[in-house]
């Protein structure tokens, strides 16, 4: 069992404040970014503008708050934020469907909060062992990578399965036709969408390390903790990730595909190869 | 006079006055399917209007009519792929809600205008249909076999890939995949639309003598008045979602005197 502690060498390190003065130089990035986007006329460069503000902005005023909850003492609050949390992530990933609901709202909203509290837990519990069980140290920022996780999962299973069903229309109701329940008829699209939901994690497992490096294993040894103990992190976190998003996908998937079907077992899409 | 008078009764015109008139169903013969005032509507359009039918059991039925008569739509009625908006459905003489759907699904089988191959071989296809039955038992072998048989697929295809068919096969296969169920009644939606004339006409034999050697109530929608012709016992003719005449094929073709019907009826000589 993996029991963490704080780096005694964090505070044998010194870490390079970044001033606001240098937080305006790196602004000259982001004119390189959209001087590339006004050369090639993308139409993009009013979006960047509006991005990088919106960063600026976004990050400050996280800032501030994750100042204000870090030093929070009372349960309750605690869990107010983390929901204040799965449920902006619930809304972001219905908003990138074709076609939101509010069932699908429920359904995203149910499916995350399952997956990233069983997880909060499993993790909080056995693994880091927080004391108290909601310092706001640790359990904030793991609970928004698992979100964060679970919010791309959800979208892109639910967006897939969508379009998966849509696409096979003919497939699924010649099914029906043979006398098959929904579940054996949706099986196909189910699978789809299941595989490109957990696909992105998969590869992320794959890569970790070698193609790319974990931006909170970077920010913990820019901030002075040992890589030995960051990576040991990091490895917690992308474990927590994909079980999250194995749960998070298939509860969405298993649930959202009832919503294509009547009590009859009748398609709900319009079929477009039928003609009157 | 009195001959041509019968004749006449059997084909009955069906205008905006008379829809409670059904199809005359010969005695003796179990209706499959009965309507009774059956209305459809898809995106607000009315598709099929006040409906009243008596299917007969064991007979191939033909559904014609211009595009956007309605055939497809009432069609899809009768396995329950949709619930119309209005009137009542019997099938053997139960209400079609009464039975539980899957089951009403099994013995009404459907063959799309379109195959569909499942992922696989045509085993694979046949062998999805038998364990939906419920029955994928020890002779499955001899069952697909059987059912290829029935369709007239060589058994060499059977270890095919699905896509790796001829239209007029995987229309077959479907056709095999849809008996493995063993239905009373195959719904079939413009079957040969995308055939040859010379693989329909063999496909349309092939439903013909399933109809005479299983027993096999047919109600298939085509565009192909010849077909209908020379395949079906009865003919229906539909027009905006109404029946505008029905009756044995012979005497639909034979002595209507709608004059629209007509034109309709001779527009393939």
């Amino acid at each position: 069992m993996l029991h963490f502690v704080q780096s005694s060498t964090t505070a044998s390190r010194s870490i390079i404040d970044v001033s606001w003065f240098d937080l305006g130089l790196a602004c000259g990035l982001m004119l390189i970014a959209i001087g590339i986007a006004r050369w090639q006329g993308l139409g993009l460069a009013q979006r960047f503008v509006i991005g990088a503000i919106r960063t600026v902005v976004q990050l400050v005023l996280v800032g501030y708050v994750l100042v204000y909850i870090l030093a929070l003492d009372s349960w309750y609050l605690v869990v107010a934020a983390l929901l204040i949390m799965l449920m902006v992530a619930t809304k972001a990933a219905v908003n990138r469907q074709h076609e939101s609901s509010h069932k699908l709202l429920m359904i995203t909203g149910v499916a995350m909060l399952v997956a990233s509290g069983l997880t909060l837990l499993y993790i909080s519990t056995l693994v880091v062992r927080v004391a108290p069980w909601y310092n706001p140290q640790y359990v904030i920022p793991l609970f928004g990578m698992i979100v964060g996780s679970t919010m791309n999962a959800a979208a892109i299973a639910a967006e897939r399965l969508h379009s998966e069903v849509t696409a096979r229309q003919a497939e699924i109701e010649a099914y029906l036709a043979l006398g098959a329940s929904y579940q054996q008829a949706a099986q196909q699209p189910v699978r789809q969408a299941l595989r490109a939901a957990l696909i992105p994690t998969i590869n992320g497992l794959m890569v970790v390390g070698i193609v790319t490096l974990p931006g909170m294993m970077t920010g913990q040894i820019l901030a002075g903790v040992s890589p030995l103990i960051a990576i040991r992190y990091q490895i917690v976190v992308v474990f927590m990730q994909a079980a999250a998003v194995a749960i998070t996908t298939a509860i969405v998937t298993l649930w959202y595909r009832r919503t294509f079907f009547t009590p009859a077992l009748q398609l709900k899409l319009q079929t477009s190869a039928s003609t009157a | 006079m009195k001959e041509v008078t019968e004749k006449m009764a059997s084909v009955q015109p069906h205008n905006d006055a008379s829809t409670t008139d059904t199809l005359p169903v010969p005695t003796g013969l179990t209706a499959a399917f009965t309507l009774k005032g059956v209305r459809q509507v898809k995106a607000g359009i009315t598709v099929v209007d006040d409906i009243e039918l008596a299917i007969p059991h064991g007979e191939i039925i033909a559904l014609v009519g211009p595009s956007g008569a309605g055939k497809t739509s009432l069609l899809r009625l009768l396995n329950r792929l949709d619930d119309p908006v209005g009137g009542e459905i019997f099938y053997r003489a139960r209400h079609i809600t009464q039975y539980p759907v899957q089951a009403l699904r099994r013995k009404v089988g459907f063959v799309f205008q379109t195959p569909v191959m499942f992922p696989g071989t045509v085993r694979d296809n046949l062998h999805v249909a038998l364990a939906l039955s419920g029955e994928p038992g020890q002779d499955a072998d001899k069952r697909i076999a059987e059912a290829l048989e029935l369709a007239e697929l060589e058994p060499a295809l059977c270890d095919r890939a699905g896509d790796r068919l001829s239209g007029g096969q995987k229309q077959r296969v479907n056709i095999a995949r849809a008996l493995m169920t063993a239905p009373d009644v195959l719904l079939m939606d413009e079957p040969t639309s995308a055939l040859d004339p010379e693989t329909a006409d063999r496909l349309m034999e092939t439903t013909r003598r399933l109809s005479r050697e299983q027993h096999l109530t047919v109600v298939m929608v085509t565009h192909r008045l010849s077909e209908a012709r020379r395949t079906s016992d009865r003919t229906i003719v539909l027009e905006r979602g109404r029946i505008v005449a029905s009756g044995s094929t012979t005497d639909v073709f034979g002595s209507t005197t709608n004059p629209r019907m007509r034109a309709f009826l001779d527009s393939e000589k």
